[in-house]
């Protein structure tokens, strides 16, 4: 009959409307400032860099490599490295970033920094309320405001950070036990006749000279400054000279 | 006491009347009456507003507006400031006079409207011995505005908006019109005093006779589209033509033209009060404690939640679809209404055993029939069967 499928859609309507007074099955908006849903594992917005320990400057991973900066799509890292260096979490001495920025309006949030990043150090961040009341200067964020210690990292992303602080336990194990036999081995030479441990020496230090002049010819023109450093470091990080040489060949 | 505060008003505006000189006394009486009208009708243009947000956002399952003031109740307020400090921009191409002059077409007759509608005992404004003719006849002014206002923007979506809001409007005029007409043939009177007189006590009310019943549906279908509400409201069928013949208004006009539709659904609700829900009367003796301005004001909300609910449930129609009711449904049916009611009339003098149970099952049958074959013969011609291929 005319009109009962109108009577049927009031019914229904006033189901929902008396429905969304009484539990929350029908009613589900979260009030956003007030409440807010539990952010999910996998969120990434923009990069933020990881430290270690109590000192953000002192403890950060980063190691001023440029591999981000040279992968970002964007452009939005822009990276100076410092003359001086100082020693990574296994004990190696490394550079560490003197500018470290990341422009969070140009940034797409794609993730590749934090995916090449052979330290560790740069990782996404799942903040969102991230506007400002000017465009420029605020969003341009240096590497204090994107220091952030690893007890964060392992709050916004538990699973991704437990993985890397395993692997880094691990690294830093394989060190311990590097360091240890070569003092044993020291400890050998030393008791032996001098010349049987001379010979590992020399041999040691001309590995990270060869990948030099590959890395300083290649090296984009704005970073000419810091070439011969950049050469060393890309070595020292990769240990494969040969790949660090031909990847910015082809681009 | 009772009747003191039932006529609490009514001696409130004499006092003041008797206050000023003898000569100046009709005007300020005029100025008395008119005053706690506006006011009070703008408070519930304000109300209504954040109630109907907050009632469809409750029928869509969400919180409606709620950040403004406690509740949100505030959110009225905020949407005036913003109203008022718009910028009003008017088209260069425009025919500015008239451009100008049709929300205050809109809005001046339907506040006319008010003046002849009894909100209590002894609360009419005017006691007009015609005021149903007179609601109608200011009620008929807002087809004018809507056509100056789509004609003068000189937009093509003003002018379709503004041809279908009078298409509209002409349509459902006459089912509006012509379900009143019942009520004025058992009272005898056009008088909405007297309409509301002959209603004292529950049993009496128009609604609970089935001409009265049909009569009450037809009408508050026909207001829907006379105030262009959904699932009437292709006027400003936002998906096809902006906003009809609002999209050239901006500021205070838009504001105006909103409260002029407001006005309207609220003229309109309170005559299907007077018409048929026994205006003021209380509905039994012993609830009289209620003042007889609170039962109207009652009965009104209910009507105005009625059409919220109607707006929170119905998808727009289309504007065959639109005219098709009316002229094919609503007009032969308030037609066969008022013959039925006729008949009711003229059967009053019957006095054999069983004859208001007669009387009340034979107008029922003489309504519902059809009601029925209409309804079955409309749909099957303007929606055959549908075979679904890919639902289920």
């Amino acid at each position: 009959m005319l009109g009962s499928g109108i009577v049927k859609g009031m019914m229904e309507t006033a189901r929902n409307f008396f429905g969304s007074f009484r539990g929350s099955e029908r009613l589900v908006t979260i009030q956003y400032p007030e409440e807010r849903l539990p952010q999910k594992d996998t969120a990434r917005t923009v990069p933020f860099l990881v430290y270690d320990g109590d000192d953000p400057m002192t403890g950060l991973r980063c190691t001023a490599c440029k591999i981000c900066e040279k992968e970002c799509p964007t452009q939005c890292i822009y990276i100076v490295k410092d003359t001086a260096k100082k020693p990574d979490y296994v004990g190696k001495l490394q550079f560490f970033p003197k500018i470290f920025d990341v422009d969070t309006s140009v940034c797409m949030g794609c993730g590749i920094c934090a995916e090449v990043c052979p330290f560790d150090s740069i990782k996404m961040d799942n903040v969102f309320e991230l506007s400002t009341t000017n465009r420029f200067q605020p969003l341009l964020l240096n590497k204090h405001q994107l220091a952030k210690p690893n007890s964060y990292f392992q709050k916004v992303h538990p699973t991704d950070a437990a993985e890397t602080d395993k692997r880094r336990a691990e690294e830093v194990l394989k060190a311990q036990a590097k360091a240890k036999a070569e003092a044993e081995a020291k400890a050998a030479a030393a008791a032996n006749p001098p010349g049987a441990a001379a010979k590992p020496a020399p041999a040691a230090k001309p590995t990270p000279a060869p990948p030099a002049p590959a890395a300083a010819a290649s090296s984009a023109p704005k970073a000419n400054l810091e070439n011969p450093s950049a050469g060393k470091v890309s070595a020292g990080i990769n240990q494969k000279p040969a790949e660090a040489a031909s990847s910015p060949q082809t681009s | 006491m009772n009747q003191n505060i039932d006529q609490v008003f009514v001696s409130l505006k004499s006092w003041i009347v008797g206050l000023v000189p003898e000569f100046v006394q009709p005007l300020v009486s005029i100025f008395v009456s008119i005053g706690p009208l506006m006011g009070l009708f703008g408070t519930c243009f304000a109300l209504t507003t954040i109630l109907e947000r907050k009632g469809l956002g409750r029928i869509q399952n969400r919180f409606g507006p709620n950040r403004v003031g406690p509740a949100g109740f505030f959110q009225p307020l905020a949407d005036a400031i913003k109203m008022l400090t718009k910028e009003d921009v008017v088209p260069h191409a425009a025919d500015k006079v008239v451009h100008f002059l049709a929300p205050l077409v809109l809005t001046v007759p339907i506040w006319l409207a008010f003046s002849v509608l009894p909100f209590g005992r002894n609360m009419a404004a005017i006691d007009l011995e015609a005021g149903l003719l007179f609601f109608f006849a200011t009620g008929a002014a807002s087809e004018l505005a809507v056509f100056m206002a789509g004609w003068s923007s000189r937009n093509k979506y003003s002018l379709i908006g503004a041809m279908r809001g009078i298409a509209q409007m002409i349509s459902y005029e006459i089912p509006l019109v012509l379900a009143t007409v019942p009520v004025v043939l058992v009272v005898g009177s056009l008088s909405l005093n007297e309409i509301v007189a002959a209603q004292g006590g529950f049993a009496n009310w128009h609604v609970f006779t089935p001409w009265g019943l049909a009569g009450f549906l037809f009408f508050l279908i026909a207001a829907t589209a006379e105030s262009n509400r959904s699932p009437f409201d292709l006027p400003e069928g936002e998906s096809e033509i902006i906003a009809g013949y609002l999209t050239e208004y901006s500021g205070f006009k838009y504001a105006l033209f909103f409260l002029g539709e407001y006005l309207g659904l609220f003229a309109v609700s309170g005559l299907a009060v007077t018409l048929f829900l026994g205006g003021w009367q209380a509905p039994a003796a012993f609830l009289e404690f209620i003042p007889s301005w609170g039962w109207f004001f009652m009965k009104f909300a209910v009507l105005i939640s009625i059409f919220i609910w109607t707006r929170g449930t119905l998808p727009r129609l289309r504007l065959d679809q639109l005219l098709t009711f009316s002229w094919k449904f609503l007009v032969p049916m308030v037609l066969v209404n008022l013959v039925v009611t006729a008949a009711w009339q003229l059967t009053s003098v019957w006095s054999f055993p069983g004859a208001a149970s007669l009387r009340w099952i034979g107008a029922a049958v003489l309504i519902a029939i059809p009601y029925y074959l209409l309804g079955k013969i409309l749909t099957r011609l303007h929606h055959p069967d549908r075979t679904y291929q890919y639902a289920e």
